[in-house]
């Protein structure tokens, strides 16, 4: 069974790349050529051209001159429909656009940005990629973004991979499409442990309390010029509505000092996932608590800082630990 | 490339099952498009139709129409299925059975009505689609008329227009029209190159329900009074004749159908005739050629003019002198026919015939017989006692008329003693009877007579209305002669058709009346564009394509070839598709496609815009380059910008002055 699918896979992959000369990633834009656009009947479509068989049939039985006409007349609007669904995609060219970050388990919101230089609309067009479709249409000479939702599973660097861009357009009996493969990846954050210890505190394990997380906000430790960093919840408002310059109010926790989050300080027996997991559940926590925090991998090592920037930086190495860029697809 | 607003266009749910695309909900719309494609399909099948299994299909219809008006949900499918069977049930009890042409095509409406009420998902539209184009087809079986094909045009695009409005449901209804007619227009060169060069079999292929052809009027091999004055009031088409010379004069007309020779006192009944490959007399005389156009009416008879000569094949010929065709005339025939109205006929003809045509039920129409006998009474030959039998049928003074009173059992006795008045098959049978009973050989003949020339195109028009029934008599030496008994009391109705015959009491069909002489030229004109309709377009069978395909000089029995000049044909269309799909006008707006020639036109000096480079900073490099120009092409940018990005919309007068601005420039 599984050498079954794994051979069609592999079959699939010389189908892309001896027909669809596809490969690696392309750089942006893709446009959308002659060359690249297939077309082919629907389920409808040969459906429709038995219908029309057994109509003509019937004319030729009844000796139906206008039957004739009517088949032949159906015959050629079909197969006008080909050049019209062909000419739904020609021309269009696809770049890829900025993909946020998102935890594993939730959905990547891939996006594309499609540009329509015909000054006409481009209507019903389909985008499918990881298994998931979505709907949507193109104004005349406009560039449109299309975001598809793909579920992610794992933590690391989903790329977009395989594409497919596909329209049955006019009447639904022939699908137009084209496959490519948009240099876009999203990277996918480890999923934060759901009931995770409390935050270790000066880098020993388990030595945190609930209310001592609580104080850290309240303790009030003096003001220092505002970054762009800093939260907007710890800007000095009262001191900027009496004329004076923006300030960003400081706390200190209550044990005082940085928090390091080390990869080695964890306990033994969870696995390599397990400890992400966790690492990442803490690191979104010390951000929430307006900490400062480190990061220490075993290959790596992220020091103590705040702020989104710095979060995103943790996330981002705790996402892509162990991997190579790449090579982490997740679906083939 | 015009960047404009990146507008965020859909935010993808996932699907229900991956890979597929959730079968969305039909919107109002898309079930209207499909309602419409419908009521135009059912509509014209009203004219043939059982009136109730019409008035239901507009019903099943018209609830269709109350849902989708109120937006309620279709009726449960237990309802539909209970309503299904008694549809069923009802075409059943209409036609006796479920197997042939009527009761299938009933169904098939009914089915359409049924199915349009459980639409739901896309594939009842596919399938309510494919139904109307099969009901169009079923439309052709009963009419092909313009008039019937132009119906079936607009259904055809109704139909697309619904499967546009499927696989596009955002889009407006103008689209969908737009899409819909422009699939048709580069449909239609399909049309006429498959039209033309599609190889024509003649049909049917294998056995046809016994209902077929059962929808034609015309003559019938029996005559009993009041057969054939039914037909007077029928404007219908019998036949169209094109002669080589000039038409014979209305006198000579003589379309010759069943000939009557068995009488049971009340009606004439067809007699079994030998049938041969040629003419049963020797032609000689005067000969006409002509080409006839026969409407189906399902029976072997061609109506030619009287007498029937050489002819074409699948022409034979009855040794009563009738033209025969091979095969019922089941679909509109053209048969090439000759005449020889003056040849003598049936000279040798045999004794039985002779018999049988004396013959008269014993005890019918007595005082007839009386009559007959004292009028043969000291007669020296056959001619002097129908001189003597004519003369009294003229003096009689019997009234022609278009509604004769009902007659009995002895009606040759009543029409000439009684009711004095009659129509063409009362005259014919009185005056047979008469001669029978005098014992001459007599006998009936039904057909045509008459026509009318269409100034339009030249054609000779016989209609229903033309119907008519004469007799023959034979003579010793002169054979069958042709004596019209009708002519004796209404000589205008062989010499100026039936118009001019009747009195002004009887109505007559209101084409025929005199005084619509306006509406018969445009009737004449009509009936021109039908018969080219019906000559080139509905008559284009495999005889005149082998025709036509050997005028163009190409071997029509390399079915080979054939295939290879229509796949060559298609594909020259395909490729001219193929060029309208690639060929893009950039933008519409006229300022853009000025700038973006003089960008071209730059660019082949070397001067190319970068795509990144604005309408002013362009100007500033080309006025660098081109120093001497520099003033005007600052202008020409900075028009440019203000007329694209400004807030003022570029009216005629500023294009037309940024163009000639541009074409000031000079680049050597």
């Amino acid at each position: 069974m599984h050498r079954a699918a794994s051979l069609a896979a592999a079959v699939r992959r010389g189908a892309d790349r001896w027909l669809f000369r596809i490969g690696a990633p392309e750089t942006a834009p893709i446009r959308l050529t002659q060359r690249r656009i297939y077309v082919l009947p629907t389920r409808a479509g040969l459906g429709f051209a038995a219908a029309l068989a057994v109509m003509l049939v019937t004319s030729i039985n009844y000796n139906l001159s206008l039957g004739y006409g009517l088949v032949f007349l159906l015959g050629g609007a079909a197969t006008a429909s080909i050049v019209h669904a062909f000419r739904n995609l020609l021309g269009l060219s696809l770049r890829p656009g900025r993909c946020e970050p998102v935890f594993a388990g939730e959905a990547a919101g891939f996006r594309l940005l499609i540009d329509n230089p015909r000054p006409s609309r481009r209507p019903a067009l389909r985008l499918r990629a990881h298994g998931q479709v979505g709907a949507f249409e193109l104004g005349p000479s406009t560039e449109s973004t299309v975001v598809l939702g793909c579920p992610t599973t794992r933590r690391g660097r989903l790329p977009l991979g395989r594409s497919v861009i596909e329209t049955t357009w006019p009447l639904g009996l022939i699908r137009a499409w084209s496959v490519f493969v948009p240099d876009a990846d999203c990277v996918v954050h480890p999923s934060p442990e759901a009931a995770a210890p409390p935050l270790p505190d000066d880098g020993t394990e388990g030595a945190g309390t609930s209310a001592s997380m609580r104080d850290g906000d309240d303790d009030f430790a003096g003001l220092r010029a505002h970054r762009s960093a800093d939260s907007p919840r710890h800007v000095a408002w009262k001191a900027l509505a009496r004329g004076g310059p923006m300030l960003t109010k400081q706390y200190s926790a209550a044990r005082g000092g940085d928090l390091l989050l080390a990869w080695s300080a964890l306990p033994g027996h969870l696995d390599d996932e397990q400890r992400l997991s966790r690492l990442t559940a803490w690191v979104l926590r010390a951000e929430q608590d307006g900490r400062h925090y480190g990061l220490h991998m075993p290959n790596t090592r992220i020091a103590p800082g705040h702020g989104h920037d710095h979060r995103d930086h943790c996330l981002r190495e705790l996402a892509l630990f162990g991997t190579t860029a790449g090579d982490m697809e997740q679906r083939p | 490339m015009s960047a404009a607003a990146a507008g965020f266009v859909a935010m993808l749910k996932r699907g229900a099952a991956a890979g597929r695309v959730p079968a969305p909900a039909l919107d109002r719309r898309q079930g209207l498009w499909l309602l419409a494609a419908a009521a135009l399909t059912v509509v014209p099948h009203g004219l043939w139709l059982p009136p109730w299994i019409h008035a239901l299909c507009l019903l099943l219809l018209a609830w269709r129409g109350l849902i989708l008006w109120q937006g309620t949900r279709p009726p449960p499918a237990l309802l539909l299925l209970a309503v299904a069977a008694a549809v069923a049930a009802g075409v059943r009890l209409e036609f006796g059975h479920f197997f042939g042409k009527d009761p299938g095509v009933a169904l098939l409406a009914l089915l359409l009505g049924v199915k349009l009420l459980e639409a739901r998902a896309a594939r009842d539209i596919r399938a309510g689609v494919l139904l109307c184009l099969f009901l169009q087809l079923a439309l052709f079986l009963e009419n092909q008329s313009i008039a019937a094909a132009a119906m079936a045009l607009l259904g055809t695009l109704t139909c697309l227009g619904a499967l546009v409005a499927l696989a596009d449901p955002a889009g407006s209804v103008r689209e969908h029209v737009r899409s819909a007619t422009l699939l048709l227009v580069h449909g239609l060169p399909f049309l006429l190159v498959f039209f033309v060069l599609f190889p024509r079999i003649q049909g049917p292929l294998w056995g046809l329900p016994a209902d077929a052809f059962s929808a034609s009027t015309g003559l019938s091999d029996t005559m009993t009074p009041g057969s054939i004055s039914a037909l007077g009031n029928s404007s219908a088409i019998a036949l169209r004749a094109a002669f080589d010379g000039p038409p014979p004069p209305p006198a000579q007309r003589y379309w010759r159908g069943p000939v009557l020779a068995d009488f049971d006192g009340r009606t004439w009944t067809a007699a079994r005739f030998a049938e041969a490959d040629t003419p049963f007399y020797r032609p000689v005389g005067r000969r006409l050629d002509y080409v006839l156009t026969l409407e189906p009416h399902n029976r072997r008879w061609l109506m030619a003019l009287d007498y029937p000569g050489e002819a074409g094949p699948l022409v034979r010929f009855a040794s009563d002198h009738q033209a025969l065709s091979a095969r019922p005339v089941q679909s509109r025939s053209r048969f090439a026919l000759s005449a020889y109205p003056d040849a003598p006929v049936g000279t040798g003809e045999s004794p039985t015939v002779l018999a049988a045509a004396t013959r008269l039920p014993a005890g019918s129409n007595p005082r007839s017989r009386e009559l007959a006998a004292s009028l043969a009474a000291g007669a020296a030959s056959h001619a002097e006692i129908l001189e003597r039998v004519l003369a009294h049928m003229r003096a009689a003074r019997l009234r022609y008329t278009l509604r004769p009173p009902l007659l009995g059992a002895h009606s040759a006795d009543e029409f000439l003693f009684d009711s004095r008045s009659g129509f063409c098959e009362h005259f014919a049978s009185a005056f047979a009877v008469l001669m029978r009973a005098a014992g001459v050989p007599t006998r009936i003949v039904t057909g045509y007579q008459g026509g009318e020339i269409n100034p339009v195109d030249g054609y000779l028009v016989v209609r229903q209305s033309d119907a008519h029934a004469w007799a023959e008599v034979w003579l010793a030496g002169r054979g069958w002669l042709r004596v019209d008994p009708t002519a004796l009391a209404a000589p205008e109705r062989i010499a100026d058709g039936l118009a001019a015959a009747l009195g002004a009491e009887d109505a007559l069909p209101l084409m025929l009346q005199a005084d619509m002489a306006w509406l018969r030229g445009l009737r004449h004109r009509w009936e021109a564009l039908s018969n080219s309709w019906n000559q080139y377009v509905l008559g284009y069978n495999p005889e005149r394509q082998r025709e036509l395909l050997a005028n163009l000089g190409f071997d029509y029995r390399s079915a080979a070839k054939l295939a290879g000049l229509l796949a060559g044909i298609s594909a020259l269309l395909l490729l001219g598709l193929y060029a309208w799909a690639s060929w893009q006008r950039r933008t519409s707006d006229p300022v853009q496609r000025a700038w973006e020639r003089f960008s071209t036109r730059m660019a082949r000096a070397g001067l190319g815009r970068e795509p990144w480079e604005g309408p002013l900073a362009y100007g500033d490099r080309l006025a660098e380059a081109l120093p001497d120009q520099a003033d005007s092409l600052h202008a020409i940018c900075a028009a440019y910008a203000r007329l694209r990005y400004g807030a003022v919309q570029a009216g005629d007068r500023q294009l037309r002055t940024l163009q000639k601005q541009m074409k000031g420039i000079r680049i050597q």
